[in-house]
């Protein structure tokens, strides 16, 4: 739930702020302590628990490898994705995407992939699922397994980040974070990042990017999860209709994960671009060095 | 502010991410073949199982639904038409001389026929058909309901779970057979049903007889079911963890 590039735990950051006030105008770079150990260890937990779900989740889709709107998959409409393989006139497979009616030839990665040396019917390759070959049953069990350290870690953070304030003091935009969006939205597009003080902080696009991902596309993948559950259903019969039914479900659930991946690609270009090694080493000893070269500066 | 690293040391992260990902799949694979690797997974299925039943009664209900959402086929999943002889000339009959057999740990072992069977108290569901697969369809059931069944054979005080033994025998020679514990059972929407969309239960869906149980997965609801038994546990049924595809590795209570 805590994937951040992270500029800002301002209390630990404030504790060795005492004797930085006075570094703060010159140019030297100075380090500090960005994210707390609780945070950090979240942070991985998170990384691994994302991953296998989204590996395993590739897994048991797989075994289906169709998307629907509704309750039903059997109505008498098209899937509105659909990833199968056909043969070719000379007999050999190929792979086909089907996307609200447009087809698209995907042989080697979606419908057919190699397997074992083997050109091989599969909706996603071996290297995408977890485990590789095909078996349903111990995707599951890798899927619900990490749900759960997933869910518990993510609450958790969820708990901390209110307790200790760090949500309050540095995921919630202020005022100026507000006004300031504008300007945000085109530093991030020249690829320039906030240095020297202002680096602490979390600027206003990743402030709001961390709590949609976290107060939204999370949870709601979650429920999409539990709205694929039988028994689940029967808490208010009907509950699954809000959301396009059980099968609807299932489609946002696929949809909300790529959303995921979509968000950690850019979290990863954001953390490469900005300072990678520095980025990395605040997120694993949790030291972050500032450094105020004017020349550097956006501002 | 800092530039990306240099060719080099692109090249090297590069090779680090790729051998990194290499190792995560060989590792997982690896993990899944071990004994006590996929026995910590299941925790989580435990839990499933648990949040389950914290978050409904026992006695919920499952959705059902309105003749204009019913499936065009129903689809039939697994086998589609077992190749037990004697199930076949059963079938050849129009299973007149077929009977449900109910016995165990209940005070009346008894036979019901099929005519027996829709002379009882009938229930007829629009219900979703969840499989573990992924897919969902939906059909009108027509059943009796077990407890009109278990009502008559009188389960003793130690049963406490209900095996259905099947006329299928999968690729591997294993014959089916399922279990479901009394809470399940006695279900208001736990039938024995005998009807799909009005007409006689084709043979590609279970005929003569196949159990719902709405609130689970599909691999749960036997077809072909010819013998029902009520034990105190199904430890001692074929490799003992409670049906079929449960001894192949999925969870007995599959409620997602």
């Amino acid at each position: 739930m805590n994937s951040l590039v992270a500029n800002a735990d301002e209390r630990t950051g404030r504790d060795m702020g005492l004797d930085n006030k006075a570094t703060s105008s010159d140019s030297k770079p100075y380090g500090y302590p960005r994210h707390r150990l609780a945070v950090r260890i979240m942070h991985w937990v998170n990384v691994l628990a994302v991953i296998v779900l989204l590996m395993s989740g590739l897994q048991i889709f797989n075994v289906h490898a169709a998307l629907y709107w509704g309750q039903s998959s059997y109505s008498g409409h098209a899937p509105v994705l659909q990833i199968t393989a056909m043969q070719a006139s000379d007999g050999r497979p190929i792979g086909v995407t089907r996307v609200l009616g447009y087809e698209f030839q995907t042989t080697g990665v979606l419908g057919v992939s190699t397997q074992d040396g083997q050109l091989t019917a599969r909706a996603f390759p071996t290297w995408a699922t977890i485990p590789g070959p095909q078996w349903l049953a111990m995707g599951r069990r890798w899927h619900f397994f990490f749900a759960w350290v997933f869910f518990v870690n993510g609450a958790l953070y969820v708990a901390y980040s209110v307790l200790t304030r760090h949500l309050n003091r540095d995921l919630l935009p202020t005022r100026e974070d507000w006004r300031s969006i504008g300007r945000s939205i085109l530093d991030h597009l020249r690829l320039r990042h906030p240095t020297g003080e202002a680096a602490r902080h979390y600027n206003v696009l990743q402030k709001l990017t961390y709590l949609v991902v976290m107060f939204a596309l999370l949870p709601l993948i979650m429920l999409m999860g539990l709205g694929m559950s039988p028994r689940l259903d029967s808490v208010l019969p009907g509950w699954v209709d809000v959301f396009g039914g059980r099968q609807g479900m299932r489609t946002l659930h696929f949809i909300i994960a790529w959303a995921i991946v979509l968000f950690v690609l850019v979290h990863v270009f954001e953390v490469i671009i900005s300072g990678f090694w520095n980025n990395l080493r605040s997120m694993i000893t949790g030291r972050y060095e500032v450094r105020t070269n004017p020349h550097d500066s956006p501002r | 502010m800092t530039v990306p690293g240099s060719p080099s040391r692109r090249t090297f992260l590069a090779a680090a991410l790729g051998s990194a990902c290499t190792a995560l799949l060989t590792g997982c694979d690896a993990l899944s073949k071990t004994q006590w690797f996929p026995k910590l997974l299941e925790t989580g299925e435990h839990l499933n199982r648990t949040a389950q039943r914290l978050l409904t009664s026992r006695k919920s209900m499952a959705q059902e639904f309105s003749e204009a959402d019913l499936s065009p086929e129903f689809r039939s999943n697994g086998t589609d038409y077992p190749e037990d002889p004697a199930y076949r000339a059963l079938a050849a009959n129009q299973f007149a001389d077929w009977a449900l057999r109910v016995d165990g740990l209940v005070n009346r072992p008894s036979d019901f026929s099929l005519a027996r069977l829709r002379g009882m108290r009938s229930r007829t569901q629009i219900t979703r058909h969840d499989c573990v697969e992924g897919w969902s369809a939906i059909g009108k059931w027509t059943g009796v309901p077990l407890s009109e069944v278990l009502a008559v054979v009188q389960p003793q005080p130690r049963a406490r779970y209900v095996v259905f033994y099947c006329a299928d025998i999968m690729d591997d020679g294993a014959r089916y057979y399922e279990s479901v514990d009394l809470d399940d059972a006695y279900h208001p929407q736990t039938i024995l049903a005998y009807a799909l969309n009005g007409r006689t239960l084709p043979i590609a869906n279970g005929a003569p007889l196949r159990v719902r149980i709405e609130r689970q997965l599909g691999y749960k609801m036997a077809k072909y079911v010819m013998r029902i038994e009520l034990v105190e546990t199904f430890k001692t049924v074929a490799d003992g963890q409670g049906g079929y595809w449960e001894d192949r590795g999925y969870e007995w209570y599959a409620g997602i």
